[in-house]
């Protein structure tokens, strides 16, 4: 029996404000314990919520990029439970009445462009967060400790429509909502750090059969690789036990990473009644054409459309195109280079190569070196004019990555400039070869293919310095 | 002098007669006197009380400029927030909680110059119609010390009317502010729905919440009105409109202005004493040159089902968060989480509010939510209709405050249902989130009677006009229950 | 009517007697009996009122102001550790 699968996704997105949801606290992630609260996000007695007007912008911006129809009202509601994470008891989110419906995304997968529905936009505050005590996780805890620093920091819900069929595509599904929100600076969007949040939702069913399976949800995903391996777990599970015979029953799976499989929770004697209703502390949004237009223009290029630039207008490769892409500080890098410079591959290689090396090297992104587009031009405009050689910029590149300095500044220093003067070559070159008389006359007698030995020497001599292409001519003429 | 209103004292603070020392001390001997059979306190907050007086003569003899309510001693329901000072809701769940911030009406409070006598019982979290829900102890009417001084502003009705205070805050959610001051013979006042901040104010029902006056007369209410109302960037649900001055609003004059009486509020189920003295006043008003017209507004008899519904929904939802966690009570008895939830809430709410949490998780829970919840909201809409209706015709409405006077202590407390429909004249006007006053208007059995003026919204500036005119042409305001001239009576100065 | 009271008690997370299980669930019977009332009122087409006043859009601007005195916060904790509240095992 052949299934289909059936997935879809629930992201939770940590937005990038400077203050909470409801309150001014700061959202930096890193402080210490109960040092980012107020009387509003712990949930003291009298408190009453004011909306960050910029998480909904945010909100706007990102269900404007998914396509999305932006709801004329949109009504806050309470989503009543218990737990210590969760100060008031309740969670203000919305239910009825989200900001945004109706929109759509489109992933790459194999090569081909498949289209994901969207159905709802909306906008929530996050809980605080639990340090288990006696043990790694919840189970087998003796207490547990609370720190509210993270309660009520805005988080933007994205659900997906359950049209993904398989653990791969919902991995793509990630990796391009990830980088959509990182376009559009809505989100810096790391599951490792937790910014951003995924749960999904799965069933099989015949191939051909229109209705849906029983559906498990499967929490737990840290990482892009654990969406893809715990959703071939859950995967195979299904089909194991339909195939088997058995029945799905619809829990909640938590994945185990060590284990690569997922475990279901014991199922509650009781389901979660939230008893929603709409936030009375709250008056509703109405966002009008004029502020949603506002929003709509400083959207900016999404990633989709700029790979495509620069592949046509550019002429770039398509892999360097999506390497460029990788994230927003490194294609505005390129793209601020490229105002400078005339030719794209150029920029593009070294991107690719050195600066690339450099980075990861240093386990860094572009946006935190101190070397300016501008700076980095004056360079290859340097090897251009023939100031220094190709391979001596190597060397200088990360000198400047490193210390910020210019390339003139460098090369003073350092002593770097190109030798092309002939004259210069020649003293060089005689010492080399009044210092290599076994070369020498292995030359003499015919066995060209040493000339590659002297210009390594000279090279050697010069520090890198020698013009390579006039090396070799000047070192036959002494020579011969 | 502890008898006194608060702009008869600010007149001779100004003039240096009198010092804010020597009006709070009194206070603080009267309180010392009736305190034991009154009990309207919870706390008192004698030494920073002295402090504030203190501060406030400075600033009267260093001959800055002072306001009305600089230098008077003021009394706060113990369910709004006092940075530090123990707020407890007359609950045991916060029977230890010092909130870390003052309610926005307490610092506006703080920043008159006001002197904070100390916090004032109440039904705890605000449920109740006679503060016989207090999880502490029951205040009791000046008038008889055997009754109830209403609810669930109680605590501050009774300070005020027995001279503990000068003058004092309310909370009023289905009439929590105007029922007590009309059965303990004093003027309270509900706001418009947002006209006052209610960032502080531990919330009970949110959409139907306001803090207001309670005071010895209609003026004193005006100058508090003055130093509370006004939009708060804390409260999203404050009106941005600015405070007209309400004093200018203090004119004897009701000629022409158009009265309904409500007739639904006049009918069986009211007692014969009180429909006879609203009868009056309201002849009094036609002899004032006033149109009173009597007026039917018919889904007043959905008014005490729809706000049950609604008000502990709310409140369901409101006290979720009192959970042993962060503040106040945590019960012994917590070997885990669930445990701890469940004693904690058990050991520190009272009947009343349990009950009232269980009916509000009824009504928003699964299956319950569309003909409960959701029935009753569309109810209040044709409430509102209702008084839109009525306002098209009328200028100010008037009815009793309760159905009663001050009935006796316990007498209600074994059937919860007879306690809600005793809130019929004032659960109606919450719902439609219009203001409200109420003025003493005659005794029955010793008994001070209320009469209730209705206004439209942002309309506070008629209400105190209409109510201002009839106090100045009654002496109602004048009558003083016993025991409070046995101790100071009103002294020459 | 009969209300699945223990039900509506885990909801709240109400720890009851079975003697307040039993009184309530009476109470609350009678309370939602008169309430029942409210079904004799026709209300199609009619929009439930949420809000008391017709406000819309009231936001804040995204500016970080620190709390000036979380230690009054932290001051009513029943039960601290390294600066973190602590809750007593929480069985899933």
């Amino acid at each position: 029996m052949n299934y289909e699968t059936v997935i879809g996704l629930e992201i939770h997105a940590q937005l990038l404000t400077e203050s909470k949801m409801f309150c001014s606290c700061s959202t930096k992630f890193g402080a210490k314990p109960n040092t980012n609260i107020c009387p509003i996000c712990t949930g003291q007695p009298g408190v009453l919520p004011v909306t960050n007007k910029k998480a909904i912008e945010l909100t706007i911006k990102t269900a404007l990029a998914l396509n999305c129809r932006i709801e004329n009202k949109c009504v806050f509601a309470r989503k009543n439970y218990f737990y210590p994470d969760l100060p008031k008891n309740y969670q203000i989110s919305q239910y009825e009445l989200p900001l945004a419906t109706k929109g759509h995304i489109d992933i790459t997968i194999e090569g081909q462009k498949k289209r994901i529905g969207i159905t709802r936009v909306h906008l929530e505050e996050d809980a605080g967060k639990l340090v288990h005590k006696g043990a790694a996780r919840i189970m087998g805890a003796g207490e547990s400790l609370v720190d509210f620093n993270r309660t009520g920091v805005p988080l933007m819900e994205i659900v997906t429509e359950p049209d993904i069929r398989s653990p791969l595509e919902a991995k793509a599904f990630m990796e391009t909502i990830q980088h959509l929100l990182q376009f559009i600076g809505v989100c810096d969007a790391k599951m490792e750090e937790g910014s951003i949040r995924c749960d999904a939702n799965l069933s099989i069913r015949p191939e051909g059969e229109l209705k849906f399976g029983v559906k498990t949800e499967v929490k737990n995903m840290n990482s892009f690789r654990a969406v893809l391996k715990a959703l071939e777990a859950e995967e195979k599970r299904h089909k194991e036990v339909l195939s088997g015979g058995g029945k799905i029953i619809q829990e909640t799976r938590f994945f185990d990473d060590v284990a690569e499989t997922t475990i279901g929770m014991r199922s509650k004697e009781y389901a979660h009644d939230y008893r929603y209703f709409p936030e009375p502390d709250l008056v509703p949004v109405e966002p009008d054409i004029r502020w949603i237009e506002e929003i709509k223009k400083n959207i900016g290029e999404l990633p989709e459309k700029k790979q495509e630039r620069f592949e046509e207008e550019l002429e770039l490769s398509s892999s360097d195109a999506k390497f460029l892409i990788s994230y927003p500080s490194l294609a505005d890098y390129f793209e601020n280079c490229i105002k400078l410079y005339p030719n794209p591959k150029i920029v593009a290689n070294w991107l690719m190569g050195d600066f690339a090396a450099y980075l990861n090297a240093n386990n860094i992104t572009i946006d935190k070196i101190e070397l300016a587009p501008a700076q980095f031009i004056e360079m290859l405009e340097a090897i251009d004019k023939g100031t220094i050689s190709g391979k001596t910029a190597k060397t200088v590149l990360v000198e400047m990555l490193k210390t910020g300095k210019t390339v003139h500044d460098i090369i003073k220093e350092q002593g770097l400039t190109q030798i092309s003067d002939e004259n210069e070559l020649r003293k060089i070159i005689e010492e080399v070869i009044s210092i290599n008389p076994k070369q020498t006359a292995e030359f003499k007698a015919g066995k060209d293919s040493v000339i590659m030995f002297f210009v390594g020497q000279v090279m050697k001599a010069s520090k890198g310095r020698a013009k390579p292409d006039a090396v070799q001519k000047l070192i036959r003429e002494a020579l011969t | 002098m502890n008898s006194y209103t608060a702009h008869e004292l600010h007149a001779r603070l100004k003039n240096k007669e009198i010092s804010s020392v020597e009006i709070t001390e009194a206070v603080f001997r009267q309180i010392e006197t009736v305190e034991d059979k009154i009990k309207s306190y919870v706390t008192l907050n004698k030494e920073l009380a002295i402090l504030a007086a203190r501060e406030a003569d400075k600033k009267i003899n260093s001959g800055e400029n002072i306001g009305p309510l600089t230098g008077i001693p003021i009394a706060i329901k113990d369910n709004m927030c006092t940075k530090s000072i123990l707020t407890t809701c007359s609950s045991k769940i916060l029977a230890n909680y010092l909130p870390p911030y003052n309610a926005t009406a307490v610092e506006k409070l703080k920043e008159a110059g006001a002197v904070a006598v100390g916090k004032t019982n109440l039904d705890e979290f605000a449920m109740g119609s006679s503060t016989e829900n207090s999880g502490f102890h029951t205040t009791r009417n000046p008038w008889n010390t055997e009754n109830v001084p209403g609810g669930s502003s109680g605590g501050s009705a009774a300070a005020v009317s027995a001279d503990e205070c000068i003058l004092a805050l309310g909370s009023d959610t289905g009439g929590s502010i105007r029922q007590p001051a009309s059965f303990c013979g004093v003027v309270g006042l509900k706001p418009t729905y947002g006209r006052v901040s209610r960032y502080g104010l531990v919330a009970f029902a949110s959409s139907l919440d306001q803090i207001g006056p309670i005071t010895k007369d209609v003026t004193d209410a005006a100058i508090l009105m003055n130093v509370i109302a006004g939009h708060d960037p804390l409260d999203s649900t404050s009106a941005n409109l600015p405070v007209p001055d309400y004093r200018k609003a203090l004119i004897d004059d009701v000629k022409r202005f158009r009265v309904g009486l409500i007739s639904e509020l006049m009918g069986n189920g009211i007692d014969e004493d009180i429909k006879k003295a609203v009868k009056e006043a309201a002849r009094l008003f036609e002899k004032l040159g006033a149109i009173v017209e009597e007026v039917s507004l018919p889904t007043f008899e959905y008014a005490v089902s729809t706000y049950y519904i609604i008000a502990p929904a709310e409140a369901s939802s409101n006290l979720a968060r009192y959970d042993g966690v962060k503040y106040g009570h945590r019960s012994k008895e917590a070997p885990d989480l669930l445990s701890m939830y469940y004693n904690t809430r058990r050991e520190g709410f009272g009947p009343e509010v349990k009950r009232r949490i269980m009916l509000g998780t009824y009504a928003l829970s699964a299956g319950y939510y569309d003909a409960y919840y959701l029935k009753a909201l569309k109810v209040r809409t044709l409430i509102k209709q209702d008084f839109e209706k009525a306002f098209k015709r009328f200028d100010v409405l008037i009815s009793p405050t309760a159905p009663s006077a001050a009935f006796k202590i316990g007498e209600k407390m074994s059937d919860p249902l007879s306690m809600y429909i005793s809130d019929i004249a004032t659960i109606p006007i919450n719902l439609a989130g219009l203001p409200a006053i109420s003025i003493p208007c005659g005794f029955t059995n010793g008994l001070p009677i209320g009469l209730q003026i209705i206004g439209e919204a942002f309309a506070e500036e008629r209400l105190l006009q209409v109510a201002y005119t009839y106090e100045q042409n009654t002496d109602w305001r004048k009558r003083k229950p016993s025991f409070a001239k046995a101790s100071e009576g009103k002294p020459k100065l | 009517m009969k209300i699945d009271v223990d039900h509506v008690a885990r909801l709240a997370r109400l720890g009851l007697s079975d003697e307040e299980k039993k009184l309530y669930g009476e109470q609350l019977s009678r309370i939602l009996e008169y309430a029942e009332t409210l079904n004799k009122l026709p209300t199609e087409g009619i929009e439930p009122t949420t809000h008391s006043l017709p406000m819309k859009n009231i936001f804040r601007e995204d500016k970080a102001i620190p709390c000036k005195d979380i230690e009054s916060i932290t001051i009513n904790s029943p039960q601290e550790e390294s600066g973190m509240f602590v809750v007593p095992r929480i069985m899933e």
